[in-house]
């Protein structure tokens, strides 16, 4: 299912391109509608969300699937946290699915996935760490790098329990737009995968929108 | 099969909503056996040499492009490295996405039952049982991560509506994991979180350890994918540096 936003980005308080390979740490306070849009179409945006309260309550997909009873995301989702909170409500979305299953590509993932020279290409696991590093204030590590949503991936599960990866149902300039429930740090890593023929090994950048929660 | 030989080392039970945790070293195999058929174990593994590497439910889930897991998988570290592999398997699901249950969800559907009261026959829940046994080896909230549910089948719909399949395991179904690496294993026996049970599920739960042989050349969970002879090489390469 998708629906449009009537938000207009003229109206919106913030907004930010992330270049492919970069990262997007910011605090999304309770009320504020945070868009992110897929500007090229087919690009991953590996997301993760803290309690701004609490760092140690994250998002956490292993409960968000159990408790929609659904492994896809979409419109009406509620992202939930580690300790049963809803953290965020995705509220308009023009792509109609998105990925929690498949996490955030590492250095090591890849030489499993790929080739095992393939180890020194830049991935999203990377730009958490130097996130994290960069932004000593929220007091993140290497433990907090959990399981991520993946805005606009497609990975599609059988019935038989096979899980696969399809090409992107996203495309150029569509979005997906979710209302915070409580103050979060957002961390997206703008994921650099050169081996991933869903991109058509070509990552883009994503905008990134905040309105204020009066808006 | 080859990789269990016939040494038992020891073997335990634990009755259904409790918790436990060990160290197996490299080559050990563990069978879980599920004693009177709808149990759940959930289970966490990390790297005792360094407990910020742990299972990653979602490599191991891309990896081996699966949403179950059975026999011929291997269980992934968030390093690439295989912490253990799935030998053999008479159950043929386990679920790795659904979590776990928690205080509030037990008290909701089974109603609360303290330990003052009921002393061992409280409901415990998985969440705490693995704050519980974490915190025995500096672990917090923090470390937590998408835990395996063994004898728990959740299959999807097309449209991707999780289906809980409360017949999953029948008495006596059993699953062997082999480690592949030294493993902090926690554990526990509480129910899974989606299981519609009107009384609380109290399954008990067999373990046995035996002393295994590590994975040959032609071990079938290294060759049945590539990535997973990978897998394999970055254990070799890990190995060989001590
Ligand atoms: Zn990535």
């Amino acid at each position: 299912m998708t629906k449009k936003s009537t938000l207009s980005p003229e109206t919106a308080g913030y907004r930010k391109t992330v270049p492919a390979g970069d990262y997007w740490m910011h605090v999304v306070k309770a009320g504020q509608v945070f868009r992110i849009v897929d500007l090229e179409g087919n690009q991953a945006a590996d997301t993760l969300f803290y309690s701004a309260a609490d760092p140690a309550e994250r998002y956490s997909a292993v409960d968000t699937i159990r408790e929609q009873r659904n492994v896809y995301l979409g419109v009406g989702t509620r992202l939930m946290s580690t300790a049963g909170n809803p953290m965020l409500e995705i509220v308009a979305d023009t792509v109609g699915r998105h990925d929690t299953l498949g996490g955030a590509c590492s250095t090591e993932s890849n030489t499993v996935r790929y080739a095992l020279e393939k180890k020194c290409m830049h991935a999203c696991r990377d730009s958490y760490l130097l996130a994290v590093a960069e932004h000593e204030e929220f007091g993140l590590t290497k433990r907090d790098i959990t399981h991520n949503i993946n805005f606009f991936m497609n990975v599609p599960v059988t019935p038989e329990g096979g899980l696969t990866f399809a090409d992107g149902v996203s495309g150029p300039g569509q979005y997906v737009e979710m209302r915070a429930c409580m103050d979060v740090i957002v961390l997206i890593s703008n994921c650099p995968q050169l081996n991933n023929p869903c991109n058509a090994y070509d990552p883009t950048p994503i905008e990134v929108v905040v309105w204020d929660a009066a808006a | 099969m080859a990789t269990v030989r016939s040494d038992l080392l020891y073997q335990d039970e634990i009755d259904g909503g409790k918790h436990w945790s060990f160290t197996l070293r490299r080559g050990t195999v563990l069978r879980l056996i599920d004693r009177e058929g709808g149990a759940n174990v959930g289970m966490l593994f990390y790297n005792p040499a360094n407990l910020l590497e742990r299972y990653n439910a979602p490599d191991t889930l891309k990896c081996q492009h699966t949403f179950k897991l059975t026999a011929g998988h291997c269980l992934y570290s968030d390093m690439g490295r295989v912490f253990c592999s799935i030998v053999e398997d008479t159950a043929g699901w386990h679920d790795t996405v659904c979590g776990n249950s928690t205080k509030s969800m037990v008290a909701e559907r089974w109603g609360r039952r303290s330990y003052q009261e009921y002393r061992n026959g409280w409901t415990q829940n998985g969440h705490d049982s693995f704050l519980v046994e974490g915190a025995k080896y500096g672990l917090g909230r923090r470390d937590l991560a998408a835990n395996v549910n063994w004898f728990s089948k959740v299959r999807t719909e097309r449209d991707g509506t999780l289906v809980f399949d409360p017949e999953s395991t029948r008495a006596g179904a059993r699953v062997d994991l082999r480690f592949d690496m030294d493993t902090l294993v926690l554990f526990h026996t509480c129910p899974h979180p989606m299981n519609p049970a009107a009384e609380y599920p109290r399954k008990p739960v067999a373990y046995e350890l035996y002393r295994g042989d590590p994975a040959a050349a032609d071990d079938p969970c290294r060759t049945g994918r590539p990535e997973n002879g990978r897998g394999f090489a970055n254990n070799h390469l890990y190995h060989l540096c001590g």
